[in-house]
């Protein structure tokens, strides 16, 4: 496995140890996820135990030990979502690739998330695929941005 | 090149006065939100469409295309306002703009299309005429649309740092008495008096000292403070470089939840502007005081809003909270004295120190000074980011800023606090917000998400939700939090799908208390409280549930049957095309023909939000 680009992103941080959320989220972008094999580099390399990098990359919600998706999408289950139907556009998302939330489609295409509350809840439901933020999601309009995202 | 370091308050004011002059070369500023909410709702290529038309009337020299962050009314975005007129236009979709241009900013016209209507019909032109704005009083969020977030020269423009700069000339001691004067209070939900805290940190023996900004704002459906983050963050960093100077400390940080890239971005950008400009760094404006900040990232855990949990978080551990016989403010991070603020409270001190406390103390109730922003989300009608003076009821936010319930239904429940707060009945709209208030009725002001339930909200389904998100997000270090959530959201869920029983509610309450007496923080101690609160002020629908099985608002899935109305129904098919499960069955034009097998139907509710004419009914 290749180091070099955890070793920039650890040098961007300064090999501080209270960066460690950073280092693993830049880590992790450039990863798609956080492999074995990173997470006790970056334990040797900040000089801390594996067992404390474990723990942080276990405790956040943020972080991954598994491969993902190419587009990861979100679901906003924020108190506005969920009173504004963000969970039907869940469970629609759910049926039309037959995975459940946290999880990843087969062919490695899609992963489903959800997010308790991005901060959008005026124009609520709402969701985001691979960093792009859609709003007042129906389930028609649902189709449609899906259809984008299916095709390539 | 970088620019000159400002050395004193004459050289800030020069610059302000030199900045002033520059921009009054441009006749026109355009100020579009671009911020998160309005980006997703196409204000990207909305910009992109004026930087295109600005440049096609060679207009670059008499036009500023000011990019600001969110300006409140977050549901009309993409939205613009047009200085020196303030003309406001909303809902703007790219083809809009080559006319606004070619009209509106060449010829001085109005585009009548593009004006906001009230709900009464009248067309309205300028901004601060709109009904949603006129009751506000936007102190700190105003200021939003009078910045690029990532120019300081805005910022100083309005006359950012001079707060700084004065305070660098008090002492330290007149500082924190004036803060303590001020009364002002924590904004992120305790309300611990923000003076008081400073005072104590200062005290508190053992070096270094640090200062914190508390941008962890998880409380799901609060969002005031990423929008200050993202659209005037100066103001947040010129607060906390008072506070430090105060408490004595040479270094801060900002932890900024990971839900928040572009509040992220434009903190850091601001960051290194000031320190471009000696705001930041070491001997900030020549007077020996040096304080630098750094950014911390959350990583997605709710329990980081917590104090001691954050500063764990931000030493790089686990976000796991500690039991606080000890204040932060004795021993926080790193085992040091620690001062956390939340962003809001950050930014209300440079308006302190400027205007004075006597001025501040005018604003708000007797226990809560100055304004709160809410964010006024779920079924009103008007929704966005409000700031308001304490004191202001719940009905004229709902109803006179927010314009009433959606499609006018009956108003059933405002929600404040998030997950620690509670629902606030009809019967309470008269209620006058601040601190106190909420507290008494068993609610909390929180960092201030306020959520407008209608009829159609079931308030049994409204606390499991807070029990699965605080099941979810409970740290698990302490018994009572980690145990008692799982039990009492297993109670919830068996009254929301039918198998409730008698004694239910006791039971919940009990757990409550234990909940509350023994959790070792506030996620677990202020759990409860969506749970007591319905159960107090919607009592018969639990009663529903447990008794009868019936969900009277109809979302509980397991009580709740799906029928078609056969006097509506016109037979389009379209919700045939959408059943995913092949439940409905009619034929083509006739609408009395249509039925749903419930043997079939998952109750995914797909028919009820596609019919267009109302003709599926739940029951």
């Amino acid at each position: 496995m290749n180091f070099e680009k955890v070793e920039e992103i650890l040098a961007k941080y300064g090999h501080k140890e209270s960066q460690i959320i950073a280092i693993l989220q830049e880590t992790q972008t450039n990863y798609n996820y956080l492999p074995e094999e990173v997470l006790k580099y970056v334990s040797g390399r900040l000089n801390i135990p594996l067992a404390r990098v474990y723990s942080v990359a276990t405790f956040y919600k943020a972080f991954s030990l598994e491969r993902r998706g190419k587009h990861v999408i979100t679901v906003c289950l924020g108190t506005t979502c969920h009173v504004r139907g963000g969970r039907k556009i869940l469970e629609k998302i759910e049926r039309d690739l037959g995975i459940k939330a946290g999880e990843t489609t087969q062919d490695f295409e899609f992963t489903l998330e959800t997010v308790n509350c991005v901060g959008c809840c005026a124009i609520g439901p709402i969701l985001i695929i691979d960093g792009n933020y859609f709003g007042e999601m129906d389930l028609e309009k649902l189709d449609t941005v899906l259809k984008k995202y299916s095709a390539g | 090149m970088s620019p000159r370091k400002i050395r004193n308050k004459d050289e800030l004011e020069e610059l302000k006065a030199s900045i002033l002059q520059k921009r009054e070369q441009k006749r026109t500023v355009i100020a579009i939100s671009v911020g998160t909410c309005g980006l997703a709702r196409g204000a990207g290529e909305v910009m992109a469409a004026f930087r295109e038309e600005i440049e096609k009337h060679d207009l670059s020299d008499e036009v500023y295309l000011r990019e600001t962050g969110c300006h409140g009314f977050c549901e009309k975005e993409p939205l613009i306002v047009i200085y020196p007129n303030g003309i406001f236009y909303h809902s703007l979709r790219p083809k809009d703009v080559p006319e606004i241009v070619s009209e509106t900013v060449v010829k001085g016209n109005i585009i009548d299309r593009l004006l906001y209507k009230s709900l009464t019909g009248e067309k309205i032109i300028c901004e601060e005429d709109v009904p949603f704005y006129k009751k506000q009083k936007r102190l700190i969020l105003g200021n939003n649309r009078k910045v690029d977030p990532t120019d300081i020269e805005d910022y100083i423009a309005i006359g950012g740092y001079s707060a700084l700069a004065k305070a660098l000339s008090m002492s330290r001691e007149k500082i924190i008495e004036e803060v303590k004067k001020s009364v002002l209070r924590g904004r992120g939900g305790g309300g611990f008096p923000t003076g008081i805290k400073w005072e104590t940190c200062r005290n508190a023996a053992g070096e270094p000292k640090y200062v914190l900004c508390n941008a962890d704002e998880g409380d799901p459906g609060a969002y005031m403070d990423r929008a200050l983050l993202e659209g005037n963050p100066h103001s947040v960093i010129e607060g906390m470089i008072i506070g430090a100077y105060a408490i004595g400390s040479a270094q801060g940080f900002v932890y900024v939840r990971n839900e928040y890239p572009l509040a992220l971005k434009n903190v850091w950008i601001a960051i290194e502007k000031a320190k471009e400009y000696g705001f930041l760094g070491e001997d900030i404006l020549c007077s020996g005081f040096d304080f630098d900040i750094e950014i911390n990232m959350g990583g997605g855990a709710f329990v980081c809003g917590e104090s001691t949990a954050l500063m764990a978080s931000v030493e790089g551990k686990v976000g796991e909270p500690r039991a606080k016989y000890i204040h932060t403010t004795e021993s926080g991070l790193w085992g040091k004295p620690s001062n956390l603020n939340n962003v809001e409270t950050w930014a209300n001190v440079p308006l302190i120190i400027n205007k004075g406390a006597e001025w501040y103390n005018k604003i708000g109730t007797e226990g809560s000074k100055g304004t709160k922003i809410f964010s006024l989300v779920g079924k009103v009608k008007n929704t966005g980011l409000v700031e308001v003076p304490m004191g202001i009821t719940l009905r004229e936010i709902i109803y006179e800023i927010g314009g009433g319930i959606i499609k006018d239904k009956k108003f059933k429940a405002a929600q404040t606090g998030g997950p620690s707060g509670g629902c606030i009945p009809e019967s309470l709209l008269d209620l006058p917000v601040d601190f106190d208030e909420l507290t008494k009725i068993g609610s909390m002001m929180g960092s201030g998400g306020m959520i407008v339930m209608d009829e159609g909200t079931c308030m049994v389904d409204v606390a499991r939700y807070f029990f699965n998100f605080l099941r979810e997000e409970s740290c698990g270090k302490c018994v009572p939090c980690r145990e008692g959530i799982k039990r009492m959201l297993e109670i919830l869920t068996d009254i929301t799908e039918g198998r409730g029983k008698k004694g239910d509610m006791e039971l919940l309450e009990e757990l409550s208390e234990v909940l509350r007496d023994a959790s070792l923080c506030a996620l677990g101690t202020t759990a409860p409280n969506p749970v007591l609160t319905t159960i107090k002020y919607f009592r018969e629908e639990y009663e529903a549930h447990i008794k009868d099985k019936k969900c009277p608002a109809g979302v509980c899935k397991e009580l709740i049957q799906y029928f078609i109305d056969w006097e509506k129904c016109t037979g389009c098919d379209r919700c045939v095309g959408y059943c995913p499960e092949g439940a409905i069955t009619g034929e083509k034009k006739k609408g009395d023909t249509y039925i749903i097998n419930q043997n079939k139907c998952i109750k995914c509710g797909v028919c009820f939000d596609m019919c267009k004419l109302d003709a599926v009914i739940v029951r």
